[in-house]
């Protein structure tokens, strides 16, 4: 958890603008924002616009998300900004995610009317997944959650490939652009669409990830190594974004 | 405007703004009245939630949310409601104990965020009695704009492509000036909402802190409207600052005074979440007569929100609340 967690905020530029929900994603950008990249601007989809985050959030709308911001909004101004092209990422989680990057947080079954499982649905994800420039999974790697077929796509990734995003009507030059699990980084491959790896975490081989994957996973000619998260990156981690170790316990 | 696609999920209310603009004219005649509008919760709930109404609640799920409000409708035994299933988390689970809703809109509920999942509204979702249609949250905040400012739908460009846009009851069309594929999102005039706020005049003119979730919207779009306030303060006091006001008057049809409203949720500025308390629920949950028991010591034996509040630890707890809201441990290191 501790690696996904510093390895997503590594992949977030200094000066950007992200859109985010509770949990590790939260987590991610917290690190970011007290390590690598101290002028990160989050948005929470309640209204929180900039808060300075003392602690984090157990829900995007909780007062944490407006403590000392530049705005509390409303989800309104939030969601026109993603709208608008303001917001440059966003971080997502999802139960089940496709080899296009597609995402489902909706139910798990052969028949809607009686779902086998029944989870919380789209919330802001689908409208970030939409409209923000960038989206990035961080999510556990298990076969269960990366899985050939979904039952339910809620929000969209590069749908099935190739242009069928860009054909949907979705604003032009959005899409997924990093998955970043417990074991790996990928990203997508430019004309299939397809899910790649590009980085692997110390300790992990690519036959590892692949096995705990439920599709083939296509593989970068040059497959780095993610670097070790610093003494310094843990120290904040553990002290300053998840003291009570909600996430980094688990 | 060609329909190019169209969403098989129901739409359970009219989206005609003609047939709101009646209602709007005729049976909103009292609420543009400056008369107080002040009365017990209970008679409220009772006078404006009717059964089979479509009733939608303000706030985010534990944060400004009219949870006294839930408790009531749920002790009231209302039944066969629409709920508007947007950003719900806690006020869902009070509903789905209760089982008062049959049909639902939803962009977000069953869980509890970073908390966990609620067994009892995933069940009563799982049950197949409850009819579904799928939305976003931006959607949804979508649909009360297009009702609040009385036209039939609004464009946008979220849902495109996705199972949820399949399980809506939007459309799909080519836009007339870009020839880009949008989604039209229909109007939501909701039968009865209910809002909680910081303070209200007796009139109904309500302000409140912190963010405004898409309250605004939801304010304009309610055919009733109920307003649950932490405090009522004289009219001179809303004349005073006439900007901070953000629901007006004439959009409200009564006014209660609910200190401590939204607990065991959070009111931004005055008290946090109640994080133990959210947390029985879940583990209330895990047996069904562990939770018949848990409901009705929780709701039907309390007379109302100020019992629920003793229960709970009184006033004493709520200082300690307070103390957590404002983060008065913290401040020194901030």
């Amino acid at each position: 958890m501790e690696m996904m967690i510093v390895a997503a905020a590594k992949e977030l530029e200094n000066g950007v603008t992200i859109a985010v929900g509770t949990g590790a994603p939260c987590a991610a950008a917290m690190l970011a924002q007290k390590t690598s990249a101290p002028d990160l601007i989050i948005f929470f989809e309640a209204g929180g616009i900039h808060p300075t985050l003392v602690e984090m959030p157990i829900s995007v709308g909780d007062s944490r998300t407006f403590y000392k911001a530049s705005r509390a909004g409303s989800m309104g101004d939030v969601m026109d900004a993603c709208a608008r092209g303001l917001v440059d990422y966003t971080f997502l989680g999802g139960a089940q995610i496709d080899m296009y990057g597609n995402l489902n947080s909706t139910m798990i079954g052969k028949d809607y009317t009686k779902p086998s499982v029944r989870f919380p649905g789209s919330g802001g994800a689908n409208d970030f997944a939409s409209l923000c420039w960038r989206t990035m999974v961080m999510t556990i790697q298990d076969k269960r959650r990366f899985v050939r077929k979904m039952d339910f796509i809620t929000s969209p990734g590069w749908l099935s490939g190739h242009d069928s995003r860009s054909n949907s009507g979705l604003p032009d030059q959005t899409g997924p652009h990093r998955i970043i699990t417990n074991m790996a980084i990928m990203d997508f491959e430019p004309v299939s669409r397809r899910m790649r790896v590009i980085s692997l975490h110390p300790g992990y081989s690519v036959d590892e990830v692949q096995d705990n994957c439920g599709f083939e996973l296509l593989r970068s000619d040059s497959i780095s190594v993610t670097p070790e998260p610093t003494d310094h990156e843990l120290k904040v981690l553990r002290e300053d974004v998840d003291p009570e170790k909600y996430l980094i316990g688990r | 405007m060609m329909i190019t696609k169209q969403g098989s999920g129901g739409l359970f209310t009219d989206p005609d703004p003609d047939k709101a603009r009646l209602f709007f004219r005729n049976d909103k005649r009292n609420a543009r009245m400056m008369k107080s509008k002040i009365m017990p919760l209970s008679r409220a709930m009772d006078w404006f939630v009717r059964d089979g109404d479509y009733l939608a609640i303000g706030g985010f799920g534990s944060n400004r949310t009219p949870i006294a409000a839930c408790h009531e409708i749920v002790r009231q035994k209302r039944k066969n409601l629409g709920f508007l299933g947007h950003t719900s988390t806690h006020d869902m689970q009070i509903l789905s104990a209760g089982e008062v809703y049959d049909r639902i809109d939803i962009s977000y509920g069953v869980g509890l965020e970073a908390r966990g999942l609620s067994r009892c509204s995933r069940s009563y979702m799982e049950s197949g009695r409850v009819t579904v249609t799928e939305w976003t949250n931006y959607s949804l905040t979508a649909r009360l704009k297009a009702a609040s400012m009385g036209v039939p739908f609004l464009p946008a460009r979220q849902m495109l492509g996705t199972d949820t846009f399949e399980r809506s009851a939007a459309k799909q069309a080519t836009c007339p000036f870009t020839g880009m594929e949008l989604t039209l999102i229909p109007a939501l005039f909701p039968d009865v909402s209910v809002i909680h706020v910081h303070e209200a005049d007796c009139y109904g003119n309500a302000r409140f802190n912190g963010i405004a979730v898409s309250d605004i919207e939801l304010a304009h779009a309610s055919k009733r409207l109920v307003i649950t306030a932490e405090r009522i303060v004289p009219h001179c006091e809303i004349t005073r600052n006439p900007d901070a006001t953000l629901i007006p008057f004439y959009l409200v049809d009564a006014v209660c005074e609910v200190p401590y409203g939204a607990y065991p949720g959070g009111m931004p500025y005055e008290y946090f979440s109640d994080e133990e308390n959210l947390n029985a629920w879940l583990l209330a949950e895990k047996t069904a007569e562990g939770f018949a028991e848990f409901i009705q010591r929780e709701i039907f034996d309390c007379k109302d929100h100020n019992e629920y509040i003793g229960i709970h630890g009184g006033i004493q707890r709520m200082i300690e609340l307070r103390n957590k809201e404002l983060l008065i441990e913290k401040e020194v290191i901030v």
